[in-house]
């Protein structure tokens, strides 16, 4: 953990958080729990939670997990119980958004036109997915996965016996497949790359979550880009730049997503990607703060940039900077590895950090089983894990790589040596020289 | 503490180790035991958060850190020390006697927070 430093910056923005309060745009995990943290570490101030969607903040991953599977229950992680907000005098305003950022004024404006003062404004507007555009395809005939209206939704449409289309083999494709599979539907995957979770594994894992899908009878088509949709009665009818015409009653759309950073960039605060913030999350102007999916931010352990759309990023980041906006004892670094997690079948996959396409992959069990890690290696230093359904010797990978441990490939390879022996040998070697 | 008679065994000493909880059961109810240098401890395996077993999940001192997720809870206590968990664990009374890790089935509570 790094040692708490003063910033001077961020006293203003305390002390400008007391008088004035503290707007949050954005009611999602990201808000959610920076506005719980704020409470948490006994902020008196004025807190208002701003958000487009009707509920109040929730986890989103299991929208395109367990929701998917069932549709007569729905086991909804809200981020804090509906009744929290007014409990803990927190103005939360559903249903609403936000128009403008008017710095010199310190407020936002709503669309209603209503004009809200801050003392200290934190954004965590997060992302929105990126649409398909092509010719024949609307919002009535593909289904995007973000919000619970849009799982709701959705889960609906996935009839046993029903064709399913989705388009993009990143991970909420592969995860909305597993659940149509599930449900018994015949499901296809279009995918531009050459195979699965191309962007963001090594190649050993694609291939093996390539095989998974295939065993479950998921049909792939690789290297295939889209012409247009047919609208067919019921029926849409994809049809594939090699001219391939697919039938299907659903088609899901996973091809990414988009940070909602436009309010910041017309405020005039500098946006690459997502809004620029330092490891305090702070934008351009000290008063201001961008949490979550739309941060892209200076992550000291990568020394650069880094924009992550995960659910721990946007947990932690909100929990970080409400923290240091709150404490008197000075500011943390958000210097966090990154972790993610794929429910998929009966496969859960976990990663830390991020991978690397030149780095060495060293291979910890057998990936014909449904229990393997692969882990990367740079110059004999772990920069990358990912466990299938290997949670717990996994865990310690997180620790080896924040400590920058010097490991021997063939040590990591064999599965007699726990992980977790390995990393209390490093810290006790650690401990001596230190 | 109760008389030994109200205590019932949930598996041996050698069951349980520091890296490596032990899943028991208790009416249906899986329980998690744990040990802390020479002390034992039980708790639901259920995180209070999600789906999550416990006894799955990373032991880190006296706390262990859900594999679903990464929250956290102090495994003496039950209390929740890491998001996402806001909810305490329900906590038992243990006894070791004969090498045999026992609990009292009516101590079992939920630490105020």
């Amino acid at each position: 953990m790094s040692q708490p430093v003063s910033t001077l910056p961020l006293c203003e923005a305390r002390v400008a958080a007391l008088v004035a309060g503290v707007v949050v745009i954005g009611a999602g995990q990201a808000g959610g729990r920076a506005v719980e943290t704020l409470r948490a570490q006994g902020f008196s101030g004025a807190i208002t939670l701003i958000g487009d969607e009707p509920d109040p903040p929730y986890e989103r991953p299991s929208l395109s997990k367990e929701m998917l599977h069932v549709t007569d229950q729905e086991t909804i992680a809200w981020v804090q119980k509906p009744e929290f907000y007014a409990a803990n005098k927190i103005d939360f305003r559903p249903g609403t958004r936000v128009a403008a950022i008017n710095r010199g004024q310190h407020s936002v404006t709503l669309e209603g036109g209503d004009e809200i003062k801050y003392g200290a404004l934190i954004i965590a507007t997060g992302a929105r997915v990126r649409h398909l555009n092509l010719p024949g395809a609307s919002l009535q005939n593909s289904h995007y996965i973000r919000t619970l209206a849009d799982s709701r939704a959705l889960r609906q449409r996935l009839v046993a016996g029903s064709r399913v289309v989705v388009i993009g083999a990143g991970f909420i494709g592969l995860e909305a497949a597993a659940a149509a599979v599930t449900r018994g539907c015949a499901v296809s995957v279009i995918e531009i790359g050459s195979q699965p979770l191309g962007r963001v594994v090594p190649a050993q894992v694609g291939a093996y979550y390539e095989a998974l899908h295939a065993s479950h009878g998921v049909k792939f088509y690789f290297n295939t880009s889209l012409a247009r949709f047919h609208q067919r009665d019921e029926t849409v009818i994809v049809e594939t730049g090699t001219g391939d015409m697919i039938p299907a009653e659903t088609v899901i759309v996973g091809i990414g997503v988009i940070p909602n950073a436009e309010l910041a960039g017309n405020a005039g605060l500098p946006v690459e990607r997502g809004i620029i913030v330092d490891e305090y999350g702070c934008t351009a102007d000290k008063f201001i703060f961008a949490v979550g999916d739309v941060a892209y931010h200076f992550n000291p352990l990568f020394d650069r940039h880094i924009l992550l759309e995960s659910w721990q990023n946007a947990q932690n980041q909100a929990i970080t900077i409400a923290k240091n906006l709150t404490s008197l004892a000075g500011a943390v670094p958000y210097a966090e590895l990154p972790w993610f997690w794929s429910d998929q079948y009966d496969v859960n996959l976990q990663m830390f950090g991020l991978a690397e396409p030149e780095a060495d992959c060293i291979i910890r069990g057998n990936p014909k089983t449904k229990s393997w890690i692969l882990f990367q290696l740079k110059s004999n230093r772990m920069i990358c894990a990912i466990g299938m359904n290997a949670a717990r010797d996994l865990r310690p990978a997180r620790d080896l790589i924040t400590m920058g441990a010097v490991l021997k490939s063939e040590e990591l390879a064999d599965i007699s040596v726990p992980m977790a022996e390995i990393l209390r040998r490093e810290k006790r070697e650690r401990a001596l020289v230190g | 503490m109760s008389e030994a008679a109200n205590f019932i065994k949930l598996c041996a000493v050698g069951d349980v180790s520091q890296d490596l909880p032990f899943r028991a059961q208790l009416e249906g109810t899986d329980l998690a035991v744990f040990q802390i240098d020479d002390a034992y401890y039980v708790t639901q395996d259920l995180c209070t958060h999600g789906p999550g077993s416990l006894c799955e999940g990373y032991v880190d001192g006296d706390e262990i850190e859900c594999p679903f997720h990464q929250g956290k809870f102090n495994i003496i206590t039950g209390k929740p020390t890491a998001a996402p968990c806001t909810e305490a664990l329900k906590i038992w009374n243990v006894m070791v006697k004969d090498n045999k890790i026992m609990i009292d089935p009516a101590s079992g509570h939920v630490a105020t927070p």
